[in-house]
């Protein structure tokens, strides 16, 4: 097999696993913690990635874009936690389920009415446009930005709930949030903190993928789909398991896609192969999060409960 | 002597009674017509929907709201791209609405739900986008007209293009569904040589780094892909960001267009495409729907708008022909099928199947005088050119 070639699957793996990691580190605090089931995440990811491409589009410049478009999600996540959801905390998941999958239904119109139904334009920064060596091989230097901004919010994150006051809140917050209340912390306002977080990185992974997925009404679905897959995985409730989860769905995906056909290709009549192959390697990451359920039913890496 | 005579006057009488049955409707009807109007208008796909919808409105508008002399009440279902929902809406349409009209269809799935339903209660179905070929064969009716292209037909011309550049090696990139299928063994029919490799992705992938390694690799001599509405404006982002795009020519059908290049810009610089109709076609009808569509809407308009258009003024002749009398089944269907109008892609006839038998050109993707990306017209490889299942319709 060419060496360069899966080297270069690899990073697109890894890519692929930061950008699932930016919307899951959110989403798995949010149903962890909170104990909230909030398919909505994709719509912040999605405004993320509108406000951009809004702010890109008057003054042409991605860093101010990005700036703006982080705590737009953050303040459009606050108002949602503080005015739309928090008669939700106590309902059933059920009606959780109903009332964000509505709230999808909403920012997909919101969206549509200001922007329209095609897809909008943003592009990443002039430098980035090209492509970077590495041993041999080029890579698209985007690619290599997004990786790099995806780590650093791993680190951050890290740093953020193992060494800080309120990241050690988070976490007892994940082990049992109603100790955390009963012993006087505002679990309220803890709540508001997860959500505005959550949305934020939404929002970075929104404006990330902006340049490289067409920004459109409904771009969020499919991410959440594959973000959901990732925290069942990597475990509810745990940073460690998004991100070691995102990482994984991100590799077993693109080496599945990258690979799976060609071997299909090597074993069965060409016909049958060209059908099956992409069809199994589709389905891997579904495969891999049953595998995980059925040997681990709290994922790879569970929240410790004492 | 007498029975010659006999027979010469009852000749006469139904000579005289056929010519009164021609000419019956001697009145013309000017009462307010119902027309459906079917598309994607939400969801991913909605501008494709939306863009068929204003063309069709634009003829309307500028023809005084009527076709033909009778007022049109256009009612607007959202088929979505679910067979399901569009089955449901045609119900409706013709059950409790009450239309003798359909007009639209965007997505090839849902227009193999509604075909039959609708034209097996004799309710005429003007297709102004999706082609798929069962409904040009087997499951051909009289009670369908397209006004837009059989689904083959845009990959033929880009097959058929591909052989006469000469490229030898090439990768095919397309969904994994049926038109995804279509178009590749549209292409294949003309190509007329074995691919270097046929790469399906998932309808529902967004990201394709990994595939876009594997042409970097493989090094062809083209790519041809089919990424409808969103799904176009990723492909060639990410082909240009790998460093590909100027390296690898791209030939593509509905990947770019007035729809996708706005978002798409210089992205898109250089890719050559298949739609059935183009901005620059040089003919009066479309000098005059392109000034009037930018006008009405400040944007370039598609070949879905071009396709509605066209539908809109189909219905206009033939509605005029019989007078408003579309309940007069077979006379509005013979007036449809004289496709007496001037389309805005130049010359255009149904064919047997009601499949319109139409020249196919190449565009590239350009920077236009006024400094707008749009399409130019480079090369039309075939001309008059009628869909490859026509012979399975067992019209005349």
């Amino acid at each position: 097999m060419d060496l360069q070639l899966l080297a270069t699957q690899i990073l697109n793996g890894v890519q692929l696993g930061v950008l699932l990691f930016l919307l899951s580190a959110g989403l798995t605090l949010i149903f962890g913690i909170m104990n909230f089931v909030n398919l909505a995440h994709g719509s912040l990811y999605m405004m993320g990635a509108y406000v951009a491409a809004a702010v890109f589009n008057t003054y042409g410049s991605f860093l101010l874009a990005l700036l703006a478009a982080v705590p737009a999600a953050i303040l459009i996540g606050i108002i949602l936690d503080r005015v739309v959801l928090a008669g939700l905390y106590s309902r059933e998941h059920l009606d959780q389920v109903l009332a964000t999958f509505g709230l999808i239904l909403v920012f997909n119109e919101i969206v549509r009415y200001f922007w329209g139904s095609a897809p909008i334009y943003i592009n990443a920064p002039q430098a980035l446009r090209g492509t970077l060596e590495f041993f041999g091989f080029e890579y698209p230097s985007y690619r290599v930005f997004i990786i790099a901004v995806g780590l650093l919010c791993g680190l951050g994150l890290y740093l953020l709930i193992n060494k800080t006051r309120v990241g050690m809140l988070i976490r007892a917050g994940a082990a049992d949030a109603e100790m955390v209340d009963a012993m006087g912390t505002n679990i309220r306002r803890l709540n508001t903190l997860i959500f505005g977080l959550g949305a934020g990185l939404a929002g970075l992974g929104g404006v990330m993928a902006g340049p490289i997925l067409s920004v459109q009404p409904g771009m969020g679905e499919p991410i959440l789909i594959l973000t959901l897959v990732v925290i069942v995985t990597g475990g509810i409730g745990s940073i460690r398991g998004a991100f070691y989860g995102a990482l994984i769905v991100g590799l077993v995906d693109t080496l599945g896609r990258a690979f799976m056909p060609a071997a299909f290709n090597e074993l069965l009549a060409k016909s049958l192969a060209q059908a099956a192959g992409p069809a199994v390697a589709s389905m891997l990451i579904y495969l891999l999060m049953a595998f995980v359920l059925a040997i681990r039913p709290h994922g790879l890496f569970p929240v410790r409960n004492g | 002597m007498r029975q010659h005579f006999l027979k010469t006057i009852a000749a006469t009488g139904l000579g005289l009674s056929m010519a009164l049955a021609n000419a019956a409707p001697a009145e013309e009807n000017r009462d307010e017509l119902k027309v459906g109007f079917m598309g994607v208008f939400s969801g991913g796909q909605a501008a494709l929907g939306q863009d068929s919808y204003d063309g069709f409105m634009l003829y309307l508008k500028n023809n005084g709201g009527k076709l033909g002399n009778r007022p049109v009440d256009v009612l607007k279902a959202d088929a979505q791209i679910k067979p399901v929902v569009g089955a449901q809406q045609a119900k409706r349409l013709i059950d409790k609405d009450g239309v003798p009209i359909i007009v639209g269809v965007t997505f090839s799935n849902v227009m193999l739900a509604v075909h039959g339903p609708i034209t097996k209660k004799e309710v005429f179905l003007i297709g102004t986008n999706a082609g798929p070929s069962q409904i040009a064969g087997k499951e051909c009716s009289p009670y369908f007209f397209s006004t837009s292209y059989q689904n083959d037909q845009k990959a033929e011309s880009m097959g058929s293009y591909a052989k006469s550049q000469g490229y030898k090696r090439i990768i095919t990139m397309v969904p994994n569904y049926q038109s995804g299928f279509d178009f590749v063994s549209g292409f294949k029919r003309y190509y007329q040589a074995p691919l270097l490799d046929e790469i399906y992705t998932p309808l529902d992938q967004q990201d394709f780094s990994a595939e876009l390694a594997k042409i970097a690799s493989e090094e062809p001599d083209a790519v041809y892909v089919f990424y409808p509405g969103g799904l176009g404006v990723n492909f060639l982002r990410q082909y240009q960001q790998a460093g590909l795009l100027g390296k690898i020519p791209v030939l593509s059908t509905s990947t770019t267009d007035a729809i996708n290049l706005p978002a798409q810009r210089d992205s898109a610089l250089g890719v050559v495409t298949s739609p059935v109709w183009g901005p620059d076609l040089d003919n009066a009808a479309n000098k005059k729907f392109v000034a009037e569509f930018e006008k009405e809407y400040k944007r370039i308009p598609s070949d879905f708008a071009a396709q509605s258009y066209d539908g809109a003024q189909l219905l206009d002749s033939a509605i005029k022909k019989v007078k408003g009398h579309v309940e007069d089944k077979a006379a509005f269907m013979a007036a449809l099928k004289q496709a007496d109008f001037p389309s805005v892609r130049g010359d255009f006839k149904f064919g047997n199947n009601n499949f319109p038998i139409q020249d196919l050109s190449i565009f590239e993707v350009v920077k236009d005088d006024q400094g707008r990306f749009n399409l130019k017209k480079i090369a039309t490889p075939l001309k008059a050119q009628q869909d490859a299942y026509h012979q399975d319709c067992p019209m005349q």
